[in-house]
């Protein structure tokens, strides 16, 4: 059993997973099998990367089934400002995020132990415990998953990126030419597909592990209940004096990297912009609107209440007039 | 012929009411209309002092605060309906009309805000529900109000004595 991962947990968790689990070539760390429940999360520990990109490939590999094949030429689009975002010549792009490329290595050149050193590490979407992209999304394409996987349904997105423009990372990447909104007003509406990595969920629903954990030579990543993975985290931050990122930011996400360098400093080394996220420390971005979600309870009862008092202030103005 | 029946226990139609039912529907339909990806890309945003509008987040928040508004008018409405003016006037067919869609709106909307919390998940196939059926209610009742204002309809008519 891999170490961080309890055997409390795995009896906890159940078995349901167990017979898909055996059939696949790497099964998911026996905690993970069947928890429904749990959210999952990967652990990416940044000091093991080498940067050989076999994580690159084999997503892929994998993945090469679900990459947008569009219709050519493209509908004519009103008003003329809205751009088309084609990446279909630009397949074998890998140094960063794009319909067609779900995960690349990032790299920083950094000062660690007073030597210079380059980090790379892998970078795709966080999987945010709560994620703005699913919660706003205004079709519902964008969705989380029970156990903690964000995916954004191809067939139902409309291509609007408004989950790029929520998401505090900038994650899904457009392709223009495909999807529903062509049956629909493809000229007025819409403008695509948002793609961006699902972490391999049809598989890990089957019991078997994302592509580029179980590809990983190194093995960078591992996966398993998130309190799992946030305790070993923390206890590698311990080990190294490092530093761990995913933990709070946007309010908790589900993917955990731990650094032997302060994130401040990697997000100044990382190269940024379009489908390259930085490492910047991130406020919950749903945390003001849950806070009035909770207050619409009230609401009903506050508007009682004033009621209460127009009665109460009627009824006292009516005795006057009548003495 | 209009009857005016306002005395000291008798109170009018609730004009203030109405205007901030009104007020409140305008920001909740700017707002929701704001939810998709439209403003921006038909320039709304680029008038000036409409920037703001293609903020998912400020549209989003100020959705969720128009609602909050609506749901403690409607709760006063009716309170204030039932222990001060039943007894002056009748909900007319179109009021009862206007009500059952806009409490769809809301029931919509509040499956809405559930969905969105942490740790609740709803199937595609719920969510995607929910997000057309509000639009559409919303959209029925802005039809019913149209007609409404049109035909010159309301809501409330005075019982004679």
């Amino acid at each position: 059993m891999e170490k961080g991962i309890s055997r409390r947990s795995f009896l906890k968790s159940g078995l349901a997973a167990a017979g898909a689990a055996a059939a696949s070539t790497v099964a998911l760390p026996e905690s993970v099998k069947g928890a429904k429940e749990t959210e999952l999360a990967t652990l990416i520990d940044i000091r093991k990367c080498i940067g050989c990109e076999a994580c690159v490939e084999a997503c892929r590999d994998v993945n090469a089934g679900k990459y947008p094949v569009p219709s050519k030429p493209y509908p004519k689009m009103y008003p003329s400002s809205v751009k088309v975002s084609d990446w279909s010549g630009k397949k074998d792009v890998t140094d960063r995020l794009t319909p067609y490329n779900w995960v690349f290595i990032q790299h920083a050149q950094v000062v660690l132990k007073g030597k210079k050193e380059e980090l790379t590490f892998p970078r795709r979407c966080m999987h945010c415990q709560n994620p703005p992209c699913a919660d706003l999304c205004p079709w519902g394409a964008a969705r989380k998953l029970d156990n903690g996987i964000s995916v954004i349904h191809p067939d139902i997105c409309l291509g609007g990126s408004k989950c790029k423009d929520v998401c505090p990372w900038k994650i899904p990447q457009r392709q223009t030419g495909v999807g529903l909104y062509l049956k629909i007003l493809p000229s007025l509406g819409g403008n695509g597909v948002m793609y961006k990595c699902d972490r391999c969920y049809e598989r890990v629903a089957k019991g078997e592990l994302p592509a580029c954990i179980e590809v990983c030579p190194e093995k960078v990543q591992k996966i398993g209940p998130r309190e799992e993975i946030l305790k070993e985290a923390k206890e590698i931050a311990r080990e190294i004096g490092g530093y761990i990122y995913g933990a709070d930011e946007n309010g908790g996400t589900n993917t955990i990297y731990v650094s032997p360098v302060p994130f401040e400093e990697l997000n100044k080394a990382i190269e940024k912009g379009d489908g390259k996220p930085h490492f910047k420390k991130v406020a919950d971005s749903m945390a003001h609107v849950d806070n009035l979600a909770k207050a619409m309870v009230i609401a009903p009862f506050a508007g009682l209440a004033a009621a209460a008092l127009k009665m109460v202030s009627f009824a006292s103005k009516e005795k006057e007039g009548g003495k | 012929m209009k009857t005016k029946i306002e005395t000291a226990t008798a109170p009018g139609r609730p004009k203030t009411l109405r205007r901030l039912y009104i007020l409140t529907f305008i920001v909740l339909a700017f707002t929701g209309f704001g939810q998709m990806p439209i403003f921006k890309r038909y320039g709304l945003s680029s008038i000036p002092g409409l920037g703001w509008s293609a903020n998912y987040y400020a549209t989003h928040y100020i959705h969720y605060l128009g609602a909050i508004f609506l749901i403690a008018l409607m709760a006063y409405t009716a309170a204030d309906f039932f222990a001060s003016r039943r007894k002056y006037f009748r909900l007319t067919k179109a009021g009862v009309l206007q009500i059952a869609l806009l409490s769809a709106v809301v029931a919509t909307g509040v499956f809405r805000v559930l969905k969105n919390l942490p740790d609740v998940v709803f199937s595609p196939g719920f969510t995607m529900f929910i997000d057309l059926s509000h639009l559409a209610f919303m959209m029925l009742y802005f039809l019913a109000a149209l007609f409404l204002l049109i035909t010159g309809r309301k809501w409330l008519s005075p019982i004679q004595r």
